[in-house]
């Protein structure tokens, strides 16, 4: 029997092995040094928030891997020998393989600041992180203060759930604004008011120049680029995460800052294989990045080795982008590329609506000359992923897009849809007279129908 | 503010204490005249039953209703032994045997004990029942508000806040949490089986009963009273908690004038009017006796309303609930109109994560339901076959003992003391989701031939598991919606608080055509085109 090794029970290294399971009878092994079972590492934020427990965070039971025949073990491998198709592992006997797939996920990135080795500084990333948030914030009593690093999503992630415990969070982000590297200004800025409204110390231009320790090797203040001190007993480092890949470092596996794979997600080594976070891909598609730490890219770069590995060999070719995210009560959904000020291409342009007085918004890249949607941002508005996608595929205009705003809308029944002051104000910019158009099942369910 | 709330918290117990100690207090002194007006209303003929009553209760005191009570139970057994005696003697005419047959008293002393008692209770509960309404009610609603309106401030903007709900002693099986199950439990058990503890409770509204339906209140009508306060209060927290979600207002108020209206106010009105009191709302087979013959008879008897009661109670069942449910999803009923509902949605929303979803339970779940709805069919099948023919058994078995066994059973124990009183444990859909008949009848017509589903959006899944976490009816949520595939599972009650705690907005309740609605998927929404072309289609 074919002998499937998996490094990794994230979402990618997990999804392979189910779909694996599903057309094939290998033998499938998944090694995690992390947990004995998957979790959902998107949901550790809510066990520290106390909205669920870690239990609560497993995808499946834990009868599922038995009766699936998906072997687990519980070890952290320390050396891959390519040649025998051998791992090492810390504590168990050797594994041999036929097919290996790593799927080590990432690692925060660390910059190399003074003092970042002292008590009470630490990411948030694995499980043990968790663990240690609790034991160096528990409550407000004994921490403070808290200083978290970085402006992206884990950091405000980090700063959501010590405010929950009543912390106090001072917040320092390197950008102008919230964010700025990846979303446009306007949309940063709706985050900023929105981040300064929960009372978040919110520092932009603000970074850290050094940690500063006190008794027992504890953190006890932070200094700021702008040399300001900040007294703290926890300093969280978000500032964005890495391959987690060193102990592939002496190995033949070809590496740069991630595997390197090919659009087969296969490595220089025949056999092998790389997905999720840890693999770079050395053929990307469109204007995705060489390596994408997101859950979904993960999640489909497992769909499609899995079909690779049971013998229908699949290039990866993710369809249009889409993220989302929720930035303390703002949910976040994009579909498609919407670029940053800074990294708008020639032919982009936004059109903007905000809410007056609530955290809601939309911003749409089109293309100037054609109408063309690119993308879309909606912050505190869902939208429906088939619909968007087919209008993407498409190529509808964002004419054609507000006017069928309506079958795009996913939020709650009986929620305000914003629609009239959206076209209204479309409108207005751009000298239209948009008229909305009905809801129409037909369309939703029929995207390439050319019946109205 | 947190002193505002703590001192809510003060004022509620002190209301919660003044309420539970009323079933310890006062004392009762029968009177003859007292004595005489239980009989008439019992129907109560018997002269040994009077001459022992009255020796053993009036000129005496009792301290309180448990020794009334067990004084009452040995005149009646006293009574009955003489007259089963008499019954017995030999040598007498067919008319006084059966005379001293039609003497023995059939009466649970528990129910003469809560008319005599209340007739002749006295103290200071008794004496001053409208102050301890207030003490009681008054303090309980204005300090459970005092508690709850300031969250509109302490849990900050609008959203969804679980925060700390699996810290919390109360919302995560602590021990305020099984002493809010004992005292549930308990508060069943005395209803259902002990009324007599209920005296001073109904003499605080007395005057509200005379207001309504012209009469004293009975036990029956303080929990109708408690229901609709309880559910208030608690929708106001719903309001708080859920108000960036409108689905969550509407259904929060839709259950509120369900209960108010339809399950308080109209039968009451229709007592006072002379009329046979119903709850519209009320179908068969929640309404399980609906069919019995005393009912049956009651509305056959009141003329033109009566039956239309009938043909609309048969109707609402036959038609108007499935039809609905095609239509809406059983949301309808569970989520917006039912009682059962209405307490899950309010008074049980804290309590709603502690639903299990194994898949053990979902087997449990499965057998137990269509279980009572089979037993709920039977024995209403039972019961038309004995109204028509006469005959008052089938297959050798006791009509009456079946639908005793089933009121016993599933009717006290499995929809009150169980459904409720495990709130805090189990969580606050027990009763709906492993005992309601009516319930499974309509996951039938929901999961085979209905146009509802909730909806997973694509590929946005991120598997947090905040939806089956909050899930009330124990359904994984996230099983389906992980893997790109819509929600039609016959238990979903529709309320919608899947959608509401996702935080990636991969969730919607709606309705829509038929085809399409269940999509199961091996590749998500996302991924290569061709691939998913391929694999979904294969």
């Amino acid at each position: 029997m074919e002998q499937v090794v998996i490094i990794g029970n994230g979402i990618a290294g997990i999804t392979a092995a189910r779909h694996i399971r599903k057309n094939s009878n290998a033998a499938i092994t998944v090694i995690s040094s992390e947990t004995p079972h998957f979790f959902s590492r998107t949901a550790l934020m809510y066990v520290y928030m106390g909205h669920m427990t870690f239990e609560h965070t497993k995808p499946y039971e834990d009868w599922f891997w038995e009766k699936n025949r998906i072997g687990l073990v519980q070890d952290h491998v320390k050396q891959i020998d390519t040649e025998k198709k051998q791992l090492f592992l810390d504590q168990s006997a050797p594994i041999s393989f036929d097919k290996l797939i790593i799927a080590t996920g990432s690692k925060p990135s660390f910059h190399q600041w003074p003092g970042q080795e002292l008590k009470g500084v630490q990411g948030l990333y694995h499980k043990r992180d968790l663990d240690l948030l609790e034991a160096n914030a528990p409550n407000a009593q004994v921490c403070k203060r808290a200083v978290v690093v970085g402006g992206g999503l884990i950091g405000i992630e980090l700063a959501e759930m010590l405010h929950s415990r009543h912390i106090p969070v001072t917040f320092l982000v390197r950008e102008a604004h919230f964010w700025e590297g990846v979303l446009p200004t306007k949309n940063a800025k709706l985050l900023n008011d929105h981040i300064l409204s929960h009372g978040i110390d919110l520092r932009l231009n603000t970074e850290l120049k050094e940690i500063i320790g006190g008794d027992q090797g504890k953190v006890k203040a932070v200094l700021t680029s702008n040399n300001e001190l900040i007294e703290c007993q926890l300093v969280g480092i978000t500032t964005g995460v890495q391959p987690n890949i060193d102990f592939i470092k002496n190995t033949p596996i070809a590496l740069d800052k991630g595997i390197l794979v090919n659009k087969y997600l296969e490595t220089n080594i025949a056999g092998v294989y790389a997905i999720g976070d840890c693999a770079q891909q050395t053929e990307v598609t469109g204007l995705r990045r060489p390596i994408e730490a997101v859950w979904y890219t993960g999640r489909m770069m497992g769909e499609t080795l899995a079909q690779t590995i049971c013998g229908n060999k699949t290039a990866y070719k993710p369809g249009h982008w889409f993220n989302s995210a929720k930035f303390f009560e703002v949910e976040y959904q994009t579909y498609g590329w919407v670029n940053t000020d800074k990294r708008k291409q020639e032919h982009e342009q936004h059109f903007h609506w905000q809410h007056p007085h609530e955290p809601i918004a939309i911003t749409a890249a089109y293309h100037k000359e054609t109408n063309q949607l690119l993308g879309v941002n909606v912050f505190g508005i869902r939208l429906r992923h088939a619909v968007l996608d087919a209008w993407l595929s498409q190529h509808k205009s964002l004419d054609y897009c507000l006017a069928h705003w309506a079958d795009a809308l996913f939020d709650p029944e009986f929620s305000n849809s914003h629609q009239k002051d959206l076209l209204n104000h479309y409108n207005t910019v751009f000298q239209k007279a948009l008229k909305p158009v009905k809801k129409s099942w037909t369309r939703i369910f029929n995207p390439f129908s050319t019946k109205k | 503010m947190k002193q505002l709330q703590q001192l809510g918290i003060v004022l509620f117990l002190l209301g919660i204490f003044t309420f539970s100690s009323a079933i310890f207090m006062g004392t009762f002194s029968p009177t003859k005249a007292q004595l005489t007006a239980l009989m008439t209303e019992k129907g109560i003929s018997s002269k040994v039953f009077e001459s022992n009553a009255v020796a053993a209760l009036t000129n005496s005191s009792f301290n309180n209703i448990h020794s009334l009570k067990n004084a009452l139970s040995a005149v009646v057994l006293k009574t009955n032994d003489d007259h089963r005696a008499a019954a017995k003697k030999k040598g007498i005419s067919k008319e006084a045997r059966k005379e001293a047959y039609g003497n023995i008293i059939y009466s649970a002393p528990k129910d003469l004990a809560f008319i005599l008692g209340k007739a002749s209770a006295k103290g200071l509960v008794a004496e001053n029942s409208l102050l301890f309404f207030w003490l009681s009610f008054g303090l309980g609603i204005f300090g459970a508000l005092l508690f709850i309106v300031p969250q509109v401030i302490t849990e900050g903007p609008k959203g969804i806040k679980n925060n700390g709900i699996y810290k919390q002693n109360s919302t995560n099986k602590g021990f305020i949490a099984w002493g809010v199950f004992a005292y549930l439990i308990g508060f069943y058990l005395v209803l259902y089986f002990a009324p007599q503890y209920t005296i001073h409770w109904t003499l605080m509204l007395d005057p509200l009963s005379y207001a309504l339906n012209g009469g004293p209140a009975s036990q029956w009508f303080v929990y109708g009273f408690m229901y609709c306060v309880i559910m208030v209060v608690m929708a106001i927290r719903m309001y708080i908690k859920y108000r960036h979600v409108n689905y969550q207002i509407l259904r929060t108020t839709s259950v509120l004038f369900f209960q108010i209206v339809f399950a308080f106010l109209i039968p009451e009105i229709m007592t006072r009017l002379q009329l046979p009191a119903t709850d519209f709302k009320n179908a068969f087979p929640l309404d399980y006796d609906f069919f019995f013959s005393w009912n049956l008879n009651k509305l056959i008897d009141s003329g033109g309303l009566g039956l239309f009661i009938l043909v609309w109670g048969i109707l609402l069942t036959l038609v108007v609930v499935p039809v609905m449910v095609y239509f809406f999803g059983k949301r309808w009923y569970c989520s917006w109109v039912c009682g059962c509902g209405g307490l899950a949605e309010t008074l049980g929303d804290p309590y709603r994560q502690h639903s299990s979803k194994s898949l053990f339970s979902w087997k449990v779940e499965r057998w137990l339901v269509h279980g009572v709805l089979v037993f709920a069919v039977l024995m209403t099948a039972a019961t038309l076959y004995s109204f028509f023919t006469g005959n008052t058994s089938l297959v050798g078995i006791k009509t009456q003992s079946i639908q005793n066994t089933y009121s016993f059973l599933i009717g006290a124990i499995f929809a009150g003391v169980i459904g409720t009183g495990f709130y805090p444990i189990f969580g606050n859909r027990v009763w709906c989701r492993f005992g309601c008949p009516l319930a499974a009848y309509l996951g039938f017509v929901q999961r085979f031939k209905s146009r509802f589903r909730i909806t997973t959006n694509g590929g946005q899944c991120i598997s947090c598991g905040n939806c089956s976490t909050y899930c009330e009816m124990g359904i994984d949520v996230r099983a389906y919606a992980q893997k790109g595939e819509n929600i039609v599972r016959s238990s979903c009650v529709g309320c919608g608080v899947c959608s509401a705690v996702c935080p990636r907005g991969v969730l919607k309740l709606e309705q829509g055509p038929e085809s399409g609605r269940i999509n199961p998927t091996e590749i998500l929404l996302g991924n290569d085109v061709s691939l998913i072309d391929l694999l979904n289609k294969k």
